[in-house]
């Protein structure tokens, strides 16, 4: 079942469009990343998604409803973290916590020390005086001490040490063993990578592509180095082979993903003495679509259209 | 109606009292007290008739119409006196409250982004803007009360129950107006600068149009919402009409705040910014240049503000010539001063007014210094090849230009409207110097708001305190005959009141001093402190 579905949403600010026909759902039990460079449009994707900025056009729907009209209800079910905390500077984080929690009409108060305890947050602190790491855990403490379904969270690490990364992520990990869906906003690949089942890749105000990670990487280039008994002959007319490097430690190149058989193939005929693959990361993929696409269409991303 | 959209409002009612739980019982009681002080000693000090008399004469001509009202000259009681002098005052003073109170719960959380957390959880769209219209609304009902009470609870004759009823309604009901007026800029304006800047145009729109309507056409001032403060005719006529008027619109307004809030976008306005330069111009590739830059729609609008004010002031010097024409007691009385045609020994008068308003561009433009630490932007240009002593040196220059600008344009308006309805103009050098004279005493209020940039940043606050300070006791000095070191203890009791006195090089030299060595002294603060 899709706990969140958007249908051609198309945003509008004046005469800049924002959003252009985004297409994409969240399963129950699903995390899902939304990746994009600066400007594509995620967290204006977010903001509509949770009734705070209407839609253009098109129709989002999460728990079933309507995200603009029922966003009171949908909300009961849903915790929010924007990647920019800002807080009341004359109240503590404590206080913060306790109106974000008490307005969810959550009363989790054992989950909420545990989490303060986990984050390392000092709670009697005035917002005044928290560092940007210290705002966005008051942030996620609240978001994760409630009882919510679906977690939208915008960014929500930019400002965490390493450490509190890896608290972070072992939230994520709870709340989605629990069956509950995440919807992710980052620009930490290795943490969409580590944690997310789906991605959504949105560049100026489009995805272009949603998928598992298996299927996405399906689309990209698989790091290969080989050595071999004799120098491999005529490599560069082969289709899907990219960026051939000679090295001290053999021969480096990239290959399309459906090409790799066909690849293999050619080179063995010389003899392997070594070969290493490497799976493409979510760098990669992200680097090709954005690469290729700004030298075919010669934009800078987040343009006007 | 979807009541969803209204979801949880008292929660955050409740909320947002705790955030403003010093706050407003502050100003309520600070309030209170400014208004209760004042019967006990007019009982005192105008006890018998002959004393009403005479007070009445310096009353009843149109240069104080044009400052404080009408009022009820007929029967001057205490009652009426303190309504004449003080409930004008008090409700401008009020709505200036209703302004920066609203605009903190409305466009300045939303443009920090904290609305965006509020509306992720279940609170409805509109709830946040109806938690604080309320919280404004019970303070206002609150203070109504408090000073309602206060003053029938003084025991004096003429302020009976009726009138210290309508006395803290008005002052109520001008609260709820401009709470109406700023939550409407709120939804207007993108950000709460300008939110502010707009109410706050309307609020001196207001008392100007009161002003210019009170001496020329009277029924015109009910126009004015400052108008119907004197037309209730407290602890006379007792007039609850323009209660019911006051509320009538508030409720307008904040039906029509709720109805653009929920047709705009989060963190919109509907007066949109526009696109700027690409490059930044050689002059604002300097910190002073930066700093400007930053002020710049401020200055422009406070200097074309104190044009108008000074212009308003000028243009009831026709009435004032024609009032005293036809007056011989009044020639009598006042033709002491050698040289000086009564109407202009209104000037001075008028000159405290225009030069403790002209005070407050450059005071802000100093504590700019204060708010854009406070932003942490400051660090950016201290982090390059800025010295702490141009950065304040920058400011404290635009400060000084500033009110120097402010000053002569309010004088040039004066000079230029008088001069338009008079049949014998008056002489632009004496209206100058009288303006002028002010200056050096601008210059002291300047010096402290930069010592209190270099020494106390959190305390830069206090300059506005002691500003409320001297607007008290010059406001009311000559009425509540105060001492003379009371008014002295204001940089502004000691400027000469040109042209009834003599320009005086004494007070012009030591203000000057005093002026420029607490400049001096700030750069050492600044320079030694933590940003
Ligand atoms: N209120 C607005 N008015 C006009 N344009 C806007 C507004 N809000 C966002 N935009 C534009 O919409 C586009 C998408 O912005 P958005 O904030 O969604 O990007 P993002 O993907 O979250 O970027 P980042 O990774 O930097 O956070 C940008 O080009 C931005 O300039
Ligand atoms: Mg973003």
């Amino acid at each position: 079942m899709n706990i969140l579905e958007v249908r051609n949403l198309t945003k509008k600010f004046g005469k800049f469009t924002a959003l252009d026909g985004v297409n994409f759902e969240v399963g129950s039990g699903e995390v899902f990343g939304f990746i994009g460079p600066n400007g594509a449009g995620k967290s204006t994707t977010i903001r509509v998604l949770l009734g705070i900025l209407k839609a253009s056009e098109g129709e989002v729907k999460i728990f079933g409803k309507d995200a603009w009209k029922e966003a009171v209800e949908i909300h009961k079910r849903l915790a929010y973290v924007p990647g920019d905390v800002n807080l009341w500077p004359n109240l503590t984080g404590g206080e913060v916590i306790d109106l974000f929690v008490k307005l969810q009409e959550g009363n989790n108060q054992s989950r909420r020390e545990e989490l303060i305890k986990k984050f390392d947050l000092d709670p009697t602190k005035k917002c005044r005086t928290y560092s940007k790491g210290n705002r966005q855990k008051v942030a996620l403490i609240a978001a994760f001490s409630s009882d919510a379904d679906l977690y939208i969270l915008d960014e929500p690490t930019s400002g965490l040490d390493p450490l509190m990364e890896q608290v972070f992520q072992e939230c994520v990990m709870e709340v989605k063993n629990k069956g509950k869906s995440v919807l992710l906003s980052s620009h930490i690949l290795s943490e969409v990578e580590k944690l997310c089942d789906r991605v959504g890749i949105i560049r100026q105000g489009q995805i272009i592509e949603t998928g598992s990670l298996d299927e996405l990487r399906h689309l990209t280039r698989t790091h290969i180095l080989v050595e071999t008994k004799q120098p491999v002959s005529s490599l560069n007319k082969i289709q899907g082979i990219h960026e051939i490097e000679e090295t001290a430690r053999g021969l480096t190149f990239q290959v399309d993903t459906e090409e790799l058989e066909h690849v293999i193939r050619h080179i063995s005929q010389f003899g392997i003495i070594k070969l290493e693959s490497a799976p493409p990361t979510l760098e990669d993929l992200f680097m090709r679509h954005y690469e290729s696409k700004d030298k075919v269409e010669g934009k800078v991303s987040g343009g006007v259209h | 109606m979807d009541l969803n959209i209204f979801a949880n409002t008292g929660k955050l009612f409740r909320f947002i009292l705790h955030l403003d739980r010093i706050r407003i019982p502050l100003w309520i009681i600070g309030l209170a007290l400014f208004t209760l002080i004042v019967p006990p000693t007019f009982e005192n000090l105008y006890e018998t008739q002959q004393d009403r008399d005479a007070i009445i004469e310096t009353m009843a001509n149109p240069a104080m119409t044009a400052m404080l009202g009408t009022g009820d000259l007929e029967n001057y009681t205490t009652g009426a006196m303190t309504a004449h002098n003080m409930l004008l005052i008090t409700a401008v003073i009020v709505g200036l409250m209703a302004i920066l109170l609203v605009t903190r719960h409305t466009r300045a959380e939303e443009e920090e982004g904290r609305i965006e957390m509020i509306r992720s959880l279940p609170s409805g769209r509109l709830s946040y803007l109806n938690a604080t219209l309320l919280v404004t609304s019970g303070t206002y009902i609150v203070l109504a009360l408090f000073i309602s009470l206060g003053l029938y609870a003084l025991g004096i004759e003429s302020i009976d129950l009726e009138g210290s009823l309508l006395y803290g309604a008005i002052l109520g009901g001008t609260g709820l107006v401009f709470a109406g007026v700023t939550a409407v800029f709120a939804q207007l304006t993108e950000n709460s600068r300008g939110t502010i800047g707009w109410s706050v145009t309307i609020l001196i729109f207001f008392y100007l149009l009161r002003a210019i309507t009170d001496i020329s056409n009277e029924a015109l001032s009910w126009l004015s919402p400052l108008g119907w403060v004197s037309k209730a005719g407290v602890y006379s006529s007792n007039n609850w009409g323009p209660i019911f008027l006051m509320l009538a619109v508030s409720l307008v307004l904040f039906i029509l705040a709720n109805y653009l809030n929920s047709i705009r976008d989060l963190e919109q306005g509907f007066i949109a910014s526009k696109p700027g330069r690409k490059y930044a111009t050689r002059f604002l590739q300097s910190p002073i240049g930066l700093a400007f830059r930053l002020q710049r729609t401020g200055f422009i609008a406070w200097a074309i503000g104190m044009y108008i004010l000074g212009a308003s002031y000028g243009s009831i010097f026709g009435d004032l010539e024609s009032f005293f024409e036809g007056n011989e007691i009044y020639q009598q009385m006042l033709q002491q001063a050698e040289g000086a045609s009564i109407a202009e020994q209104f000037i001075p008068t008028l000159m405290i007014v225009i030069s403790l308003l002209a005070t407050v561009p450059p005071v802000m433009a100093m504590n700019k210094l204060r708010g854009e630490e406070k932003n942490g932007r400051l660090e950016h240009l201290l982090a390059r090849a800025v010295s702490r002593t141009r950065l304040i040196t920058s400011y404290l220059i635009l400060a000084i230009v500033n009110g120097f600008v402010m000053i002569s344009l309010s004088a040039l308006g004066l000079w230029s409207a008088a001069n338009s309805v008079m049949e014998e103009g008056l002489e632009f050098r004496m209206i100058f110097s009288a303006a002028l004279a002010f200056f050096p005493a601008m210059l002291v209020m300047i010096g402290i708001a930069a010592f209190l940039n270099g020494f106390l940043p959190r305390l830069t606050h206090l300059v506005w305190m002691y500003f409320l300070y001297s607007f008290f006791v010059l406001y009311l000095g000559n009425l509540m005959q105060f001492p003379n070191w009371v008014g002295q203890l204001s940089p502004f009791g000691h400027v000469p009141e040109i042209p009834i006195e003599d320009a005086t090089f004494m007070p012009f030299f030591l203000l000057s001093i005093i002026a420029v060595g607490l400049m001096l002294i700030s750069f050492v603060g600044f320079r030694n402190r933590d940003i």
